[in-house]
């Protein structure tokens, strides 16, 4: 058990730092965006499953050989049964410490998934007084304002996408296929769940740099995902002038002074907008096996370990 | 809502009542003002109506324009207020103004061509 629980840990430390800084810098990533977002939630999952597990295992390392005895072990100590074998205090401390961090994970998703229900509700209900719907599709909605802007906001109730009057007015109709295809695919493929476990995991630990890092990488991809859906309909100049046409619009809208608030967004999409004006190939179809591959491997080696951590001995 | 944003003074629960039955036509014959002061009463629990106590009947007028409400909304898509895209995704953030200006220049060449 104490071999598992060093195992765990060390898989824990790569998944913790090297794994995520290097898959960050990775360039193959704009080519396969799929495989990649796979890829981020293996070593998201995994290494929280080797956190906890590493400390789970470690604690319970003196009650037995393998976990099913282990636990068996502790139910004897917590209820003074006789055949229990006594925990140190370190090791109950690392229980503890295991059990914490578990429940923390949890409720930090939960705080998180309802702190953004509120303001998407509140949001919507102002976005309901306040808009049109369009005329030519059921979803989307008109805001009446001159900053060409677009944006989908998901929901329980139907998700919608938004779109300015300015930008309606600025678009021919081929660029507002564009920005309809990107937005509906952000909706369809559900990439708002993706955003909110990194969110949530970036709240939880964010002493962990590579939290933020992976909240990034995530967010670029599904951007990525969402430009290849809209290239499916419109040709790459043409969605790129929508995305011109949006961006440049939100710019000029941030530097007057005025009604809307000065405070600039951080976020460059230059990857983004370099993979659009030079597309690599895709990523040959065995190499995305084998990170496929990877990211199960990842999944696994944890779960192993934490279940049947006797193997080892 | 509409009404008090396009009425030009506050309005009383009867004011509101008489106009929006003349907006419904036949339909608004039925409307009755405890249902007008139910609805009054739910807005002003969120915080878009607002009551003036002063003298009865209670006068109600819109915490915020139209136009304060809908740049308090663009505030939040153009993501000087909410999280980053946790809450809604946008179609593109910012670009820098170097990347506009090559962006700008590669379009029209591809456009020329």
């Amino acid at each position: 058990m104490l071999t598992a629980s060093y195992l765990l840990a060390a898989l824990a430390v790569v998944l913790a730092w090297p794994a995520p800084v290097a898959l960050s810098r990775a360039r193959w990533t704009a080519r396969s965006p799929f495989t990649a977002l796979v890829l981020w939630q293996a070593i998201a999952l995994a290494g929280g499953l080797s956190m906890i597990g590493a400390m789970l295992v470690w604690g319970l390392a003196p009650l037995g050989d393998s976990l099913l005895e282990a636990l068996g072990g502790l139910w004897r100590v917590v209820f003074g049964l006789p055949g229990a074998s006594g925990l140190g205090i370190v090791h109950v401390f690392a229980l503890s410490a295991a059990a914490l961090l578990g429940a923390h994970l949890v409720f930090t998703l939960l705080i998180t998934a309802a702190k953004v229900t509120r303001q998407r509700v509140r949001h919507r209900r102002l976005l309901n007084l306040l808009s049109d719907p369009s005329p030519s599709d059921p979803k989307t909605v008109v805001l009446e304002h001159e900053i060409p802007v677009a944006y989908c906001l998901p929901g329980f109730t139907g998700p919608v996408t938004v779109l300015s009057r300015g930008l309606v007015d600025a678009l021919d109709a081929q660029g507002l296929r564009a920005v309809l295809a990107h937005e509906r695919a952000h909706l369809e493929q559900h990439h708002d769940l993706l955003v909110l476990a990194f969110e949530s995991w970036h709240q939880a630990l964010p002493w962990l740099p590579t939290s933020r890092l992976a909240r990034l990488a995530v967010q670029d991809l599904i951007e990525m995902l969402a430009d290849d859906a809209a290239l499916e309909q419109v040709s790459a100049p043409v969605l790129l002038r929508s995305l011109l046409t949006a961006a440049t619009g939100t710019a000029e809208a941030l530097s007057t002074p005025g009604s809307v608030a000065a405070a600039p967004t951080e976020e460059l999409s230059s990857r983004r907008l370099k993979r659009l004006l030079s597309p690599g190939d895709a990523l040959p179809a065995p190499v995305r096996a084998g990170v496929l591959c990877v990211a199960l491997l990842l999944l696994c080696i944890p779960t192993l370990l934490l279940v049947a951590p006797g193997l080892l001995g | 809502m509409d009404l008090l944003w396009d009425g030009p003074d506050a309005l009383t629960a009867n004011d509101l009542r008489d106009r929006l039955a003349q907006a419904e036509g036949e339909a608004g014959k039925e409307l009755a003002v405890t249902t007008v002061l139910t609805v009054l009463a739910r807005l002003e629990k969120k915080h878009l109506v607002t009551r003036e106590r002063s003298n009865r009947p209670h006068r109600y007028r819109p915490v915020m324009s139209r136009e304060e409400h809908t740049v308090d909304l663009m505030n939040e898509a153009l993501g000087t207020v909410l999280d980053r895209e946790a809450v809604l995704t946008r179609f593109i953030g910012g670009i820098s103004a170097d990347e506009a200006q090559a962006l700008r220049r590669i379009l029209n060449d591809t456009q020329s061509a």
